[in-house]
């Protein structure tokens, strides 16, 4: 029973930190309606900087909390800087562009801390004065563990006083509801938004640097914590901080005890509840349905079968692809494999997303799922690779069946992270069944058949697989399918009030999505001869939205301009130090200077040179 | 008698504790445009809600035509032959004028799942005829984002007629347009009614709309149905002007201009 | 003229691609109650949202008591002296009564009423009723009459009312004209968008027609009624 109770203790403990990233996360989400990825990366950065605060005043109270403070200081004005530079340009932009910027975000702070504190793992001091233990019920439990304990409900106290009592939080709660009434009414937007993007930044990074006493620090503290503070802020409701700390106090508990039966499984046991907590309260615990952003987006004009001039076009790049093996050497072949994989693996996202309107941000868990189908069937059932490739799309069409059940009954940013959980929930599978997928070893030898074996053979199997996906994917944008689709994104009553099943249209929407995506991979791990859980991480569901967001989302041939350039630059660019920080710079900068995509771009500059037919532009 | 088109019988719903629509009774008949008024928050939405399905009643029952529609999905209540005009105009901004009537079209001939023929070939003949009923054939090619808003409120008519309704629910109608556009909407809809022989039940802030054009009126106060009777007959039903009609400046104004 | 406190000068407008206000111009003096009406879809909406920078006008200007306001922040409008009302309300629904009268909050202005909390709820009684009641809570009436107060607690030199009486049962849209009349003796300056031609001629002195983001009529509502084609043009009851 003791021992029970202990584990409670730590429980709550681990609790604080996540409730301290997950409030600001909410606190931001709230007023500025931006999902801030790169909030774990000020979680990060308030671990690396009071590491670094605390190695100058060793073993004192005072220079240990003053460090914590400080760092969680810096990290604060950090945000703020952040906000001023770069996301105040976004706030108008569709929610998709702002996620995919502050990802951009976290590969840059990445790069910037492995730089300047390097790559290996922190051991930070215990806290002075609080470094000894307690016996409750004879169990021993750190004195820092249960002044964490304490500080949860004191900062929610601190923040429901500020929110409520002062003017200041009033405005907040304001702007939270209607931005731009609030500026109607004479209050300084700009100013507020710095303010809470400051006060958000600021408990991130208190968050990191209570935990140096406690964790190792290291690179990758920014994902898992951001990964977690989702599902705790979707939990409990975004937007709502009481509900942050409901949930994050059931997610700590859920870890605490959750490794005591399945210690492989936490994080696992996290999305579950977080898939049921959706389903039953489609809006979180305490959450509210959003209302709809006053700002308006930009209106899609009325798609139209490609003119003459573009299926010249079109024509010209399927020859050019024909007869690409007789112009290029092997290595580029290899190259324009993989652009073709990419581009089906665009355009089956584009196919749900631009057409549907239904974001989705873990993606690549269909692209996995299809490569790991298709190699367990080579690996355990010695099955060619003609029925690999058949094997490989099943199973992400049934990973896509299952998962896309859970993620149409939500729309907008609570769509975004279950899909990414999902994308968790296979990543994590990947990484932990060691046994069935090798663990972080992956499965290897997995070969074409002997036909396919040489490069260029592959190579027009590929473009017959991929360019044969995107053709239908196109096709079915057209079809009365793909319509009653695009009316459940331009307006969801209209199309119930229709007598159209929109929930089921999308659940097979979705596993459409799945299943091409599953196409595309497993080409791809015939054409790598292995697979590695990274294929189901977070930055390979990013990869597939910087394609679609390249080519741009509104225009249906965006996927595959977007894969070929993304792929190009990629290749560019991966041999250099810190590309991380230079492809984070340039999908923060597409945000910002070209948000239509390059196809939308030359789209627009064809229209102004009178090559193509303008629609009819929306008002 | 025949049989009502609409039957409503002891429709009640509460919403934590506020009784929203208790106890509401009433029949419409077919081709008969009755309009259903009331202050704000009388429940005349949560009544409109629950015949369209979008929201379970606590207790009662509708049927359509002597078949209970009350508790099905507003698809299903579509496919029984209701159709609808939202508050604020729901169509598809993405979308041609035509494609937009297309698609109810699409959908009445259970065509959402086929995955191969091209969406904007399919019944084009019905879609130009209904369009043309309420006139805006000329439009078919335009995207409906760049409508203006009455043209708006007429697509959604030839929406709404699009799988031959017996009965069409209009939330507010007229609401957000012109005094002269609201006359022609409503003559039009008039018109449509008498020829095709539906029913219309339809609620209404614009007392010169309900006045020209119901053939019956309703009036619901606090959930609660007050007074249903002919035009006259609510007009000079005192206890309806005290809850909502007023009796003051605005409608001797509105006297002089009718004289 | 001698006395033009807002003055539209050549407005054009985009909302989108869309172009919605066309060389638009007119002036409201001091003290006067103007009433904008014209069709949905001409411009009404756009015209109080142009004047108060959340439409930046492409070209033309916006001047306010002399100063060339085009561009300028939204809030450095507001802070200006301009209060504007909305139409759909917008009240802030989880914000209680006075909550949403505290973030109207602004500093008082020499020469102009000073309002309080406890004048508001002299002007609105019912809102008194309900001031520890959150904005959901309140009947569509209840809240049209807080979105005013909300924006009088600002101060107000000039108050832009953009459609007050759409989608209110009529007795209510009595007891609003009521109001107005009474915070136009206060001084006011008011521009009211209306369809509603009985509303807006009980409560102002002067009509502005607009009709595809052009003026095309502006005048006393004594010449509107002798210039029948107008009327049953742009307005037609």
């Amino acid at each position: 029973m003791s021992f029970y109770f202990a584990q409670f203790l730590t429980g709550l403990a681990s609790a604080s930190s996540l409730f301290l990233v997950a409030c600001g996360l909410s606190l931001i989400f709230g007023v500025t309606r931006i999902v801030n990825f790169a909030h774990g990366s000020f979680y990060m950065l308030g671990a690396y900087l009071a590491y670094t605060l605390v190695q100058y005043v060793p073993g004192s109270i005072v220079g240990f909390w003053g460090s914590v403070i400080a760092a969680a200081l810096v990290v604060g004005l950090i945000g703020a800087i952040i906000e001023v530079v770069m996301l105040r340009r976004i706030y108008n932009a569709p929610e998709l562009y702002q996620l995919v910027a502050t990802f951009g975000i976290v590969l840059i702070v990445q790069d910037a801390v492995l730089w300047i504190f390097g790559a290996e793992d922190k051991l930070g001091p215990r806290a002075p004065g609080l470094d000894g233990i307690v016996r409750i019920f004879g169990e021993p439990i750190p004195q820092y563990d249960l002044l964490l304990v304490a500080l949860g409900p004191a900062v929610l106290g601190a923040l429901w006083l500020l929110l409520n009592r002062t003017r200041w939080g009033v405005l907040v709660r304001a702007a939270t509801l209607d931005r731009e009434m609030v500026a109607s009414l004479g209050v300084n937007q700009s100013w507020l938004f710095t303010t809470v993007f400051f006060l958000g930044s600021f408990l991130a990074g208190l968050g990191g640097a209570l935990q140096v006493p406690r964790v190792s620090i290291n690179l990758l503290m920014d994902l898992s914590i951001i990964a977690e503070a989702f599902v705790v802020v979707v939990i409990g409701g975004m937007g709502s901080i009481p509900g942050a700390f409901v949930a994050a106090l059931l997610i700590g508990e859920l870890n605490a005890f959750g490794v005591l039966v399945l210690p492989q499984a936490t994080i696992v046991l996290a999305f579950v509840v977080m898939a049921v907590v959706l389903v039953i309260r489609p809006y979180g615990l305490f959450g509210k349905q959003e209302t709809a952003a006053h700002a308006a987006g930009q209106v899609e004009a009325p798609i139209r079968p490609a003119s003459p001039l573009k299926r010249t076009i079109a024509l010209a790049l399927l020859a050019l692809l024909l007869v690409l093996p007789f112009l290029m050497g092997e290595f580029a072949l290899v190259l324009a494999t993989d652009i073709l994989i990419f581009a089906l693996f665009a355009a089956s996202l584009h196919f749900i997303m631009g057409n549907s309107g239904m974001v989705s941000f873990g993606h690549a868990a269909y692209f996995a799922l299809g490569c790991y189908g298709a190699a367990f069937l080579v690996k355990y059932f010695g099955g060619s690779m003609e029925m690999a490739l058949v094997a490989g799309p099943l199973f992400a069409g049934l990973g896509a069946l299952v998962f896309g059940w859970f993620c149409v009954r939500l729309s907008g940013v609570y769509m975004a992270m279950l899909t990414l959980a999902a994308a968790q929930i296979v990543w994590s599978t990947a990484f932990q069944w060691q046994e069935l997928t090798g663990g972080d070893d992956g499965l290897l030898g997995i070969w074409p058949s002997d036909w396919a074996r040489s490069k260029t053979a592959f190579y027009y199997l590929s473009l017959a697989l991929c360019g044969g996906g995107i053709l239908l994917l196109r096709r079915m944008i057209f079809s009365p399918f793909g319509y009653a689709l695009r009316g459940g994104r331009d307006n969801p009553n209209r199309t119930e009030s229709i007598g159209i099943d929109l929930r089921a249209q999308q659940w097979a929407a979705f596993v459409i999505a799945g299943v091409f995506a599953g196409i595309a991979g497993g080409v791809y791990v015939f054409s790598k001869g292995s697979i590695f859980p990274d294929e189901a991480a977070i930055p390979r569901s990013v990869d597939a939205l910087v394609m679609v967001l390249l080519g741009g989302v509104q225009t249906l041939s965006g996927p595959i301009v977007g894969a070929g350039v993304f792929r190009l630059l990629e290749d560019e660019i991966s041999r250099l130090d810190y590309w991380r920080a230079i492809l984070g710079g340039i999908i923060v900068g597409i945000v910002i200077i070209a948000p239509e995509g390059i196809a939308g771009f030359i789209k627009r500059i064809a229209v102004k040179a009178g090559l193509e037919r303008e629609g009819e532009t929306a008002a | 008698m025949t049989t009502p088109v609409l039957s409503v019988r002891h429709l009640s719903k509460s919403f934590g504790g506020l009784q929203a629509v208790s106890d509401v009774s009433f029949d419409l008949a077919a081709g008969e445009l009755l309009a259903l008024i009331g202050p704000n928050g009388a429940g005349k939405t949560t009544c409109f809600n629950m015949l369209n399905g979008q929201l379970k009643a606590d207790s009662g029952e509708v049927k359509l035509n002597g078949e209970s529609i009350l508790g099905l999905s507003p698809r299903r209540i579509w496919r029984k032959g209701v159709g609808r005009t939202f508050q604020i105009t729901a169509t598809y901004a993405s979308m041609t004028v035509r494609e937009n009537v297309q698609m109810a079209l699409i959908s009445n001939a259970r065509q959402t799942w086929n995955l191969w023929s091209r969406a904007s070939a399919l019944h084009v003949n019905r879609a130009n005829d209904l369009l043309e009923l309420v006139g805006m054939a000329d439009q078919a090619e335009r995207a409906a984002a760049i409508l203006a808003y009455g043209d708006l409120k007429r697509l959604e008519l030839a929406i709404a007629l699009a799988h031959d309704p017996k009965l069409l629910l209009m939330d507010e109608p007229t609401a957000g347009m012109a005094p002269r556009e609201r006359v022609r909407l409503m003559q039009l809809t008039a018109g449509i009614v008498k020829d095709q022989g539906i029913s219309v039940l339809f609620t209404e802030h614009d007392m010169d709309v309900v006045f020209a054009h119901a053939h019956r009126i309703m009036v619901l106060n606090r959930g609660e149905l007050i007074a249903s009777g002919s035009v006259d007959e609510i007009r000079n039903d005192a206890r309806v002007q005290e809850v909502y009609l007023g009796g003051g400046r605005l409608f001797e104004e509105k006297g002089k201009g009718h004289g | 003229m001698a006395d033009r406190m807002l003055v539209l000068d050549n407005v054009n407008a985009y909302y989108g691609k869309a172009h919605i206000l066309h060389d638009l111009s007119f002036s409201i003096g001091k003290g006067e109650v103007v009433a904008l009406l014209g069709r949905n879809g001409a411009g009404k909406t756009t015209t109080m949202r142009s004047i108060m920078q959340l439409v930046r006008p492409a070209s033309g200007t916006v001047s306010f008591e002399g100063t060339d306001i085009t561009r300028w922040p939204t809030h450095k409008v507001a802070r200006a002296g301009l209060g504007y009302v909305p139409e759909e309300r917008r009240i802030f629904a989880d914000l209680s009564v006075m909550e949403n009268l505290e973030v109207g909050r602004q500093p008082h202005r020499d020469g102009y009423p000073d309002w309080t909390v406890e004048h508001m709820f002299e002007l609105f009684p019912n809102l008194s009723e309900r001031r520890g009641n959150r904005g959901k809570q309140l009947s569509g009436g209840e809240q049209q009459m807080l979105t005013i107060a909300r924006t009088l607690m600002g101060n107000p030199k000039l108050l832009l009312l953009d459609e007050p009486s759409e989608g209110i049962a009529p007795v209510i849209v009595e007891q609003m004209a009521e109001t107005l009349l009474e915070i136009k003796a206060k001084g006011l300056t008011v521009l009211l968008s209306e369809q509603n031609l009985h509303f807006a001629r009980i409560v102002a002195d002067r009509a502005v027609i607009i009709e595809s983001g052009t003026a095309v009529f502006d005048g006393s509502f004594e010449e509107l009624e002798s210039q029948q084609e107008i009327r049953d043009q742009y307005l037609s009851v």
